[in-house]
């Protein structure tokens, strides 16, 4: 059997698994009655609902023609990649992975470093001006979160504001 | 006269310094990322919410409106002179808009749009206030039941009226109802779906979904696609002015816009961006007056219409939240997330229990679309200028921004860790080409949601009749299935599909 529509057979594909993941979920919590529901109940409903729609989509994208067979079409994986990765590196310097004995950088340095990656993310990468916007950046931040609205972040390293 | 009475107390509580700062600010942001194509005021919002939670919950309310709002004043400037749409709703305004500004007429087609807007946002704002009252009155009638079943109209409203595939979309909403779920059950005090990760139990923060969603999501699909070539005019805007001509063809296409914009609003679904479309698809389908630009070309009320109507919809879409507690759309969602953060629960209480907060933030509105009248239209320039910014200057900084928000809102890196999933998630999304918005609707409401069909059920003894034996309650479903009848029949199938294809 051919797919007619890719996007709509893996949106409904994600469906599928996912109420039934919930409504297996929900087995293991008491599920009750309508007049006394349990914990189990509303989460059981939806997950069946769920993955009766992603059945039912998953259905059409088999059946019904579409003029160009509606491919998902390329991943952008640079910018997924650097985006993500960006994000992610920021909430390791900030915070510190106490798991591998990484200490919190603070927020300037976690500025820099995301701006970096995620500047990576663009097609026109340019270290200087990265630079130079990672310092406004940091200012910006500097003043808008830790002294207008005086939120509680580590600001520097760890090791030297000790 | 009650109203009055009760606006001047609102206008009292707006007019403090304080207020009035977070006014303008608020204002301030929303015709920035109005102006930058982009950024959307979902992603603002989100990204602001944390920082509102040192304010005191009026001035927080009062800034977060003002984004809304003012995003639909900033996205007229970037349709004109750039050929984009800064912000969804100004897509139709690209259409005319941006013929005028190559004939030489950008300066009459912003004030066109900035005028219309100013008229259609007082509009809006008196509608907002007069309605309140009444609609507050039918509101307190409302059992469980009504409540399920009013918030079944909210999300079927929103699916029918605002998106593309409706399939997808009640799916997502399916699915954002789901991850609502997540954490303590309030009743059981069972921690649901969360794999035994302490930061699970309190529930995934919206904060954390609309910006992974909305924010990393849509930056990651900008970047896939090469930049735009903008060809921007900026030495061109001379003669702000219009013509007496001009105003002839905009005021009734401005009195429209605002009268369907009103309207729309208020529906559950509505909103901005589709009372934009209705209200240039009306345009374009009264007759044109003899020696008038034809549309597509450069008809002023191409952009008066349009601009009018997305103003008074992004207006009049807090009637629902204020009076019902229903968010009729991800804004809106927002905006409940934002009163939860302080303490208020969003619904007809707020009005007899935070007097000041209710007519305070409508008030502000009015203050408001003053000041981005202002804003608007003599400092054009200086919006202008911003154009020039370079996307890739842009996203890092919302990125980062975006990170910073999420971690302060619990001072935790946990929430990082999961924003970053959610901005692949919201990747995927668009890959497979469902629309994201209904998703934050039915998170918002997923707990409302089991709330009260446990306590109708509870009620009626397990009995599922109950929503249909109540007449309220049997009306809302009724309503909400006829819509869903409507939507697909044949007839209107085809063209609300050829609707959409035009976005």
């Amino acid at each position: 059997m051919k797919i007619k529509s890719q996007k709509d057979f893996f949106s409904g594909l994600m469906f599928t698994v996912i109420g039934a993941a919930f409504a297996y979920g929900a087995t293991s919590y008491s599920i009750g009655t309508g007049a006394r529901m349990g914990p189990g109940y509303f989460p059981l409903l939806l997950g069946v609902i769920l993955a009766l729609l992603g059945a039912i989509i998953l259905f059409k994208a088999m059946v019904v023609e579409t003029p160009d067979g509606e491919h998902v079409g390329a991943w952008a994986w640079t910018p997924l990649v650097f985006i993500i990765a960006g994000n992610l590196l920021f909430g390791i310097l900030l915070g510190g992975l106490p798991s591998i004995g990484l200490p919190a950088m603070g927020l300037i340095v976690a500025i820099f470093g995301t701006t970096i990656v995620v500047s990576k993310a663009g097609d026109q990468f340019n270290f200087k001006e990265t630079i130079v916007l990672s310092i406004i950046l940091s200012l910006m931040s500097y003043a808008a979160f830790i002294m207008l609205l005086k939120l509680q972040f580590p600001v520097w390293p760890t090791f030297i504001s000790g | 006269m009650e109203l009055v009475n009760n606006l001047s107390m609102g206008f009292g509580v707006a007019f403090t310094l304080q207020n009035l700062m977070y006014g303008f600010i608020g204002c301030l942001l929303g015709t920035l990322i109005g102006v930058l194509p982009g950024i959307g005021p979902v992603a603002t919002i989100a990204m602001l919410l944390p920082a509102t939670y040192a304010l005191p919950p009026i001035a927080a309310l009062i800034m977060l409106a003002g984004i809304y709002y003012g995003a639909q004043y900033g996205g007229s400037t970037t349709a004109i002179l750039v050929n984009l749409p800064g912000e969804s709703s100004s897509v139709v305004t690209v259409i005319d808009g941006y013929q005028m500004a190559r004939k030489g007429r950008a300066g009459p087609a912003l004030a066109a749009a900035g005028l219309g807007s100013f008229f259609a946002g007082c509009v809006g704002t008196l509608i907002l206030a007069a309605f309140a009252a009444p609609l507050t009155e039918v509101a307190f009638k409302f059992g469980p039941a009504e409540y399920f079943s009013l918030m079944i109209l909210g999300l079927i409203g929103a699916v029918v009226l605002a998106s593309g595939s409706l399939l997808k979309a009640v799916a997502m909403i399916v699915l954002g109802l789901l991850l609502g779920l997540v954490g303590t059950d309030v009743n059981s005090g069972v921690a649901r779906y969360s794999f035994d990760i302490p930061e699970l139990t309190d529930g995934i923060g919206f904060i954390t979904i609309a910006m992974g969603v909305f924010g990393y999501g849509e930056i990651i699909a900008n970047l896939s696609q090469p930049e735009d070539k903008r060809e921007v005019f900026t030495g061109k805007v001379t003669g702000l002015f219009p013509t007496k001509e001009d105003f002839r063809n905009m005021i009734p296409a401005v009195l429209r816009g605002t009268a369907i914009g009103s309207m729309l609003g208020i529906l559950p679904g509505g909103g901005a961006l589709l009372a934009a479309f209705a209200a240039y698809t009306i345009e374009k389908k009264t007759k044109l007056r003899p020696g008038e630009v034809p549309f597509g070309q450069g008809n002023i009320r191409g952009v008066a219409a349009p601009e009018s109507a997305n103003n008074a919809g992004a207006q009049t879409s807090f009637i629902p939240l204020l009076t019902l507690g229903i968010p009729p759309n991800a804004v809106m969602a927002l905006m409940v997330g934002a009163m939860t953060i302080h303490n208020i629960q969003p619904g007809p209480q707020v009005m007899t229990s935070n007097p000041e907060l209710f007519w305070g933030l409508i008030a502000s509105m009015w203050i408001g679309n003053a000041m981005l009248i202002i804003l608007n239209l003599p400092l054009i320039g200086m919006w202008i200028k911003l154009l020039t910014v370079p996307y890739r200057w842009l996203f890092p900084a919302i990125v980062l921004f975006c990170a910073i928000g999420v971690y302060s809102t619990n001072n935790n890196t946990f929430d990082i860790w999961l924003v970053g999933a959610f901005g692949v998630v919201g990747y995927i999304f668009i890959k497979l080409g469902v629309e994201p918005a209904p998703l934050l609707l039915g998170f918002i409401l997923g707990p409302m949601m089991e709330e009260n069909l446990r306590r109708a059920l509870l009620l009626s003894r397990g009995d599922w009749t109950v929503f249909v034996t109540r007449g309220l309650s049997a009306s809302l479903l009724a309503a909400a299935a006829v819509l869903l009848i409507v939507v697909l029949l044949p007839s209107v199938k085809s063209k609300r599909e050829e609707a959409f294809v035009e976005e």
